[in-house]
């Protein structure tokens, strides 16, 4: 742990602080909103948070470049979407089944990809994503260029083929990708106890994989182990398994009350919840963020008001768009609008927090 | 034109295609040095680099998807299955990864899938299939099978060209049995179907190899019999199906695949549903029963539909 402070410290400004915290929030918020309006009837089917998780996907995709694709963030990482900047008010669109333009309502949940900033949304086959994120690797080696392809993957995900192939592949060709592994100890009721004999970590090693295991509840460890990784992946070196230690602390979906699951477990990795912690890290090192909560939440209400609006999709649009008919004009993955996902781009995205 | 074979017009295809657009690569099992299995991609690691022929690991999984993550990063990748039958084991990659990506997503997928396909020389049951329909009933996914030269280069440039995702089925059995003359120039065949022999009593449909069944069976016979060649199952011409049934009223479908669900069940469906008041007799199918393709050759054979069983299928509808 010592060494993820030192190396947060010489990487992060306090604006990078304030924006990791805030992204977090936010994704508390917005999923906070969603279980909200689940239960109102207002999104269909079933509602998947990653509570307890944040610092994962906000602190991972934080290290990316804006040339970086995420592929793909999973149903606990929606942080990875609000990094990279995907407009809230679609998001709650998409998730309530109304006309959007992530997924024009063939999509739900957290199964969305915004490809205006480099977002390939995820397939529920687990670990898919990770073999398609390996061939983005592989074009940009091809094409020489310094990018590189984040995907995740959960714990229960290191037992299916796939997860094998793409550690191979990108192990054998020294392919720039990283493999972010959010170890939350459950897949739906599945213990990781009965998903493997050998953990990932060693597992990776024998793929040729660089592999680390970082705090999942710790922000800047995240962010640390992830920008580690990216440098190591556009030097050459090859791919990282990050093994991110966390907990799920709601069942599978909002329909799954997760009885199967240890209280006590839950109280202890309530207490180590990764926004208090951060929250009280930060006021310590004497920033004010007193009234973050209070901005995401009325962002979010805003984006909320709007998305009630919208009508749902028109129902003969259904058989649509099965086919691509147009070619695509050069590259489909945008960069979006900055360099930086958010690592030293606080300043421009966020000047409430540059002026705090 | 130059005189090819079926397997030579492919060679041809992907290399116009990599000469003219720096984008398109081929990957696969064996496809580099060795030219693979068959010898399609022989002598493309000489001109175009190990980078653009790329020999992959055993895992056709790790194939069609990163050959997925390749498409996305607006590259054209050409994936290889060694034999069609292996294409199983990256199912799901192209169901629902690629499949469903533009549906989902409004992310274009243009991948081409070579699968050498079908039996008649004891392959046995894993290297004789005819998987087709497997791709047909998943929605997003492109299915072409050529049965001349020339539709195996044109029909391989419109599948590379095309920005979805294509399987292309290229018949084993035709690999060096068939020449044809083949423009020089590239191409793209439509996804169309095409008569490769006119006629007025009866149509047979076919696609792939048992084109040339049909043809060789109708040239025995005293009959004019018209044979429409597929070409394309995914888009499925159907007003070249039904406008060949309302000349000739009276069909014969015909499959080299399994017999349930097959591409030819579409076809008399189609023409069940849609040509019923043109029709002079019942629409009848020849096809594989729906057993694994055997590999002792008299067992093969007793499966297969061959020019036998055609004409005698030809012979009864004409009766009726």
């Amino acid at each position: 742990m010592e060494s993820f402070d030192r190396r947060a410290g010489e990487l992060l400004s306090d604006d990078d602080r304030v924006g990791l915290l805030r992204q977090m929030l936010l994704m508390r918020a917005v999923e906070e909103r969603g279980n909200a309006l689940y239960k109102q009837g207002k999104i269909p089917g079933s509602f998947y948070d990653g509570r307890g998780q944040e610092a994962v996907s906000v602190g991972a995709t934080w290290a990316l470049s804006g040339a970086d694709p995420v592929c793909s963030p999973l149903i606990r990482d929606l942080g990875a979407h609000l990094v990279k900047g995907t407009d809230l008010t679609q998001i709650f669109q998409h998730y309530m089944g109304r006309e959007n333009a992530l997924s024009h309502g063939r999509e739900g949940n957290v199964h969305f990809g915004d490809k205006g900033v480099g977002v390939v949304g995820m397939v529920s086959m687990l670990p898919d994503m990770m073999v398609v994120a390996t061939g983005l690797a592989m074009a940009y080696r091809m094409r020489a260029e310094q990018r590189c392809a984040l995907t995740f993957f959960g714990d229960g995900a290191t037992s299916r083929g796939d997860w094998h192939e793409a550690m191979n592949w990108a192990g054998l060709d020294r392919l720039p990708v990283i493999f972010l592994m959010e170890c939350n100890q459950l897949a739906y009721s599945t213990p990781s106890a009965r998903q493997f004999a050998r953990d990932p970590i060693e597992r990776a090693a024998a793929y040729g994989v660089h592999a680390t295991t970082v705090d999942g509840n710790d922000v800047e460890a995240v962010f640390v182990a992830a920008h580690d990784a990216r440098e190591r992946a556009l030097a050459g070196d090859g791919p990282t398994l990050i093994e991110a230690q966390t907990f799920r602390m709601h069942g599978h979906g909002a329909h799954d009350d997760a009885r199967y699951v240890d209280p006590g477990l839950i109280a202890e990795w309530a207490a180590r919840d990764p926004i208090d912690r951060y929250s009280a890290r930060l006021t310590e090192r004497g920033l004010d963020v007193t009234g973050l909560a209070e901005d995401v939440a009325a962002e979010v209400a805003e984006a909320v008001a709007v998305a009630l609006t919208a009508p749902m999709p028109d129902p003969a649009t259904a058989t649509e768009g099965v086919f691509c008919t147009s070619a695509p004009a050069g590259e489909q993955l945008g960069r979006g609008a900055e360099r930086w996902s958010g690592f030293a781009a606080m300043a421009q995205r966020l000047p409430s927090a540059a002026a705090a | 034109m130059a005189v090819r074979t079926y397997l030579q017009a492919i060679s041809d295809g992907l290399r116009e295609e990599m000469r003219s657009d720096e984008r398109v690569f081929v990957m696969g099992e064996d496809v580099g040095a060795f030219g693979g299995a068959f010898k399609v991609t022989d002598g493309l690691l000489e001109e175009f680099g190990a980078a653009r022929v790329r020999d992959t690991p055993i895992a056709e999984a790790g194939i069609v998807g990163t050959a997925v993550g390749a498409a996305l990063a607006g590259l054209r990748p050409v994936c290889e299955m060694q034999f069609g039958d292996f294409v199983a084991c990256g199912f799901d990659q192209l169901v629902n990864v690629a499949g469903k990506m533009h549906y989902r997503l409004g992310l274009a997928v243009p991948l081409t899938v070579r699968l050498p396909v079908g039996g008649g020389f004891s392959g046995g049951p894993f290297h004789s299939q005819n998987p087709e329909a497997w791709f047909m009933h998943a929605p997003g996914l492109k299915v072409v099978a050529p049965s001349t030269p020339a539709d195996a280069k044109g029909l391989l440039a419109a599948a590379i060209r095309d920005p979805n995702p294509v399987i292309f089925l290229e018949h084993k059995h035709l690999y060096r049995r068939v020449k044809g003359e083949v423009p020089e120039a590239a191409l793209p065949t439509p996804m169309t179907a095409r008569i490769a022999r006119p006629g007025e009593d009866l149509s047979v449909f076919a696609y792939g190899a048992m084109v040339h069944t049909a043809l060789e069976a109708v040239s025995e016979l005293e009959a004019d019999v018209e044979v429409v060649d597929l070409r394309s199952l995914v888009p499925l011409d159907e007003e070249a199906i039904l406008a060949s049934v309302r000349k000739t009223s009276k069909a014969l479908v015909l499959d080299e695949a399994n017999a349930t669900c097959a591409a030819g069940a579409q076809v008399a469906a189609l023409i069940a549903d849609r040509a019923f008041e043109d029709l002079d007799g019942p629409v009848r199918r020849l096809a594989t029963p729906d057993v694994p393709i055997p590999f002792s050759p008299p067992l093969e054979q007793a499966v297969l539909p061959g020019t036998t069983r055609v004409k005698e299928a030809i012979r009864e509808l004409l009766d009726y």
